[in-house]
């Protein structure tokens, strides 16, 4: 058994809506997946489905093997989500919250070390004394992810796990999730952050009105939908002059770079020389890569 | 994984968290309805004190007492498990407990278990207080606990099922002002009904409260305004029928999941 997910046509319609639309998918044990989209394109409604939160109005999931309905309690043994929203109980401590959480998975004070391990790794042992309700955003999203890891969990599904977090523990807590993912450990993950989506997942779907509109490993995706842009930076008459001088070579324009899409590397040559012929100086230019979020805004854009 | 011994330590867990959860806010949870409790029985013994016998031998005063611990019991009962529910849902945080392996029934029991306690703790806590009025006596010690825990285990059924159905927290006060309040206060904690007109001791006899505090108040004098039987008939048959309609609610998932 090599699938640590497998969704076979997933629905989920809400009168109207089809949040999600027929989603066949399957994730390898060990992957560190990447699940993206804009918002209401049906990604939490996808791992709230896996997650035994909502029910799905058609089709099938199973986690390491366990269907996520009929085996309902060894899937859950088998999957830790970090959810959305910053939610908390505020009746208890960090270090009360995470030993209920491992109780309730069966984990007796034996896991207590453990508990104090994922506590000591997500650097909250200084306030694994205070209330809940007392902690920063980041300590809080913090917590969440540990909530999500104290029962040992092969798969780990983050939804949206940076957001409203800052930079230097953005850091942290890929260090961490790429730390368990060395160590076997399937992750999925869902986010807005594109680049971290490109420099973490081996593999990415991108969903848009509840379907998959594109699956592939992070590389190929971004070798299939490459685009290289030439910008050059030009006096701003320049500008106005090119705009009709070029009219078959279309650009955009925005702070006095003006950024030419490429089909292929010759392109650039062509255009430099174009603007050499037509004695435009060139200010300044670089070539750029298309990367995850160009492709994310192509496939999901309106248009 | 998931054996049996996970499944009890999952339950045990959950009562556990449940019962810290009130403990945590004691000040409120236990010393509110005791203190409530006894300036009911402070204010009606010195209204009424001496100058009542409701059953032969039984002054006023004592006969309120079982009466007031039945009603707090119970209020505390339903107050526990609808409010540790409704909070859940309105913070989020409820979603700790759908992620987990814990199935329909643990959740049940351990919710159940934890309401008893509650209501059971602050009954006795009145009782102990009540002790240095008046000298209260048991004569039928397993009908005081069968009531106690039947009763008790009703309101935490009927609590939960408040607490689910219940998306906000006025839906919820509803179910306190609205139902368990009137209930609890036309169902002879006060009076017994055989000093009502006769349509409103018929009218009586259709409230299940009636039925838990007259079987609660036999188990201390051997008297009560009904059959201690079919009271004790009347209330584990709602005791059972409140714990069919929640456990269905908890394994459908009914406005948990989705």
């Amino acid at each position: 058994m090599k699938k640590a997910i497998v969704f076979k046509n997933v629905r989920k319609n809400y009168k109207q809506l089809k949040a999600v639309d027929g989603i066949s998918l399957s994730i390898e044990k060990g992957e560190f997946f990447g699940l993206l989209g804009p918002n209401g394109a049906g990604k939490s409604t996808l791992i709230n489905m896996m997650a035994g939160l909502v029910k799905p109005s058609d089709g099938s999931i199973s986690v390491m093997g366990f269907d996520v309905n009929k085996e309902y309690q060894k899937a859950r043994h088998s999957v830790g989500i970090v959810p959305q929203e910053l939610v908390f109980d505020p009746f208890f401590n960090v270090r009360e919250m995470l030993r209920f959480q491992a109780g309730y998975f069966g984990k007796d004070k034996s896991n207590d070390k453990w508990v104090d391990e994922v506590i000591e790794r997500l650097d909250l042992t200084e306030k694994s004394s205070t209330n809940m309700r007392k902690l920063s955003g980041g300590m809080k999203r913090r917590a969440l992810i540990a909530q999500a890891l104290v029962h040992r969990p092969p798969v780990i599904v983050l939804d949206e796990p940076t957001a409203g977090v800052d930079v230097e523990l953005r850091q942290k807590l890929w260090s961490f999730i790429k730390e368990l993912n060395n160590e076997g450990h399937t992750i999925v993950l869902t986010t807005h952050y594109l680049e971290e989506a490109e420099a973490l997942c081996n593999r990415v779907a991108m969903m848009k009105s509840g379907k998959i509109v594109a699956l592939d490993s992070t590389k190929n995706l971004l070798k299939e939908f490459s685009l290289k842009n030439l910008k050059v930076r030009l006096q701003k008459n320049n500008i106005k002059k090119i705009a009709t001088l070029l009219k078959d070579t279309p650009f955009e324009e925005e702070d006095g770079w003006c950024t030419f899409k490429l089909q292929k590397v010759s392109d650039a040559s062509n255009i430099i020389e174009k603007l050499n012929s037509l004695k435009i100086q060139i200010l300044d230019l670089k070539v750029i890569e298309s990367d995850l979020e160009n492709i994310f805004l192509k496939l999901t854009s309106k248009n | 994984m998931n054996t049996l011994r996970d499944q009890l330590i999952g339950t045990w867990t959950l009562l556990k968290k449940e019962l810290l959860r009130f403990w945590r806010v004691a000040f409120q949870t236990v010393a509110a309805p005791v203190i409530t409790g006894i300036l009911y029985l402070l204010i009606f013994s010195q209204v009424l004190g001496d100058r009542l016998e409701v059953y032969e031998g039984v002054n006023y005063l004592v006969f309120l007492i079982p009466g007031l611990i039945m009603m707090s019991l119970l209020q505390n009962s339903f107050s526990n498990s609808s409010s540790s529910l409704i909070q859940a849902k309105i913070m989020g945080n409820i979603v700790f407990l759908l992620l987990t392996p814990l199935s329909y029934l643990q959740l049940f029991f351990a919710f159940l278990i934890a309401a008893i306690v509650r209501g059971m703790f602050v009954g006795i806590c009145i009782y102990l207080i009540a002790m240095f009025y008046v000298d209260l006596p048991i004569q039928h010690p397993w009908f005081v606990f069968i009531f106690a825990f039947c009763g008790g285990g009703l309101m935490g059924a009927f609590g939960m099922i408040a607490g689910i159905w219940s998306t906000r927290f006025d839906q919820m006060a509803a179910f306190g002002n609205f139902v368990i309040m009137p209930l609890s206060m036309l169902s002879g904690v006060f009076y017994s009904i055989h000093s009502l007109p006769p349509i409103w001791q018929n009218i009586s006899h259709f409230n299940p409260f009636f039925y838990m505090i007259d079987g609660f108040r036999y188990g201390f004098f051997g008297q009560s305004d009904t059959s201690p039987y079919l009271s004790l008939l009347i209330v584990v048959s709602f005791f059972i029928i409140l714990s069919f309609i929640t456990i269905r609610m908890l394994k459908s998932g009914y406005k948990l999941r989705n």
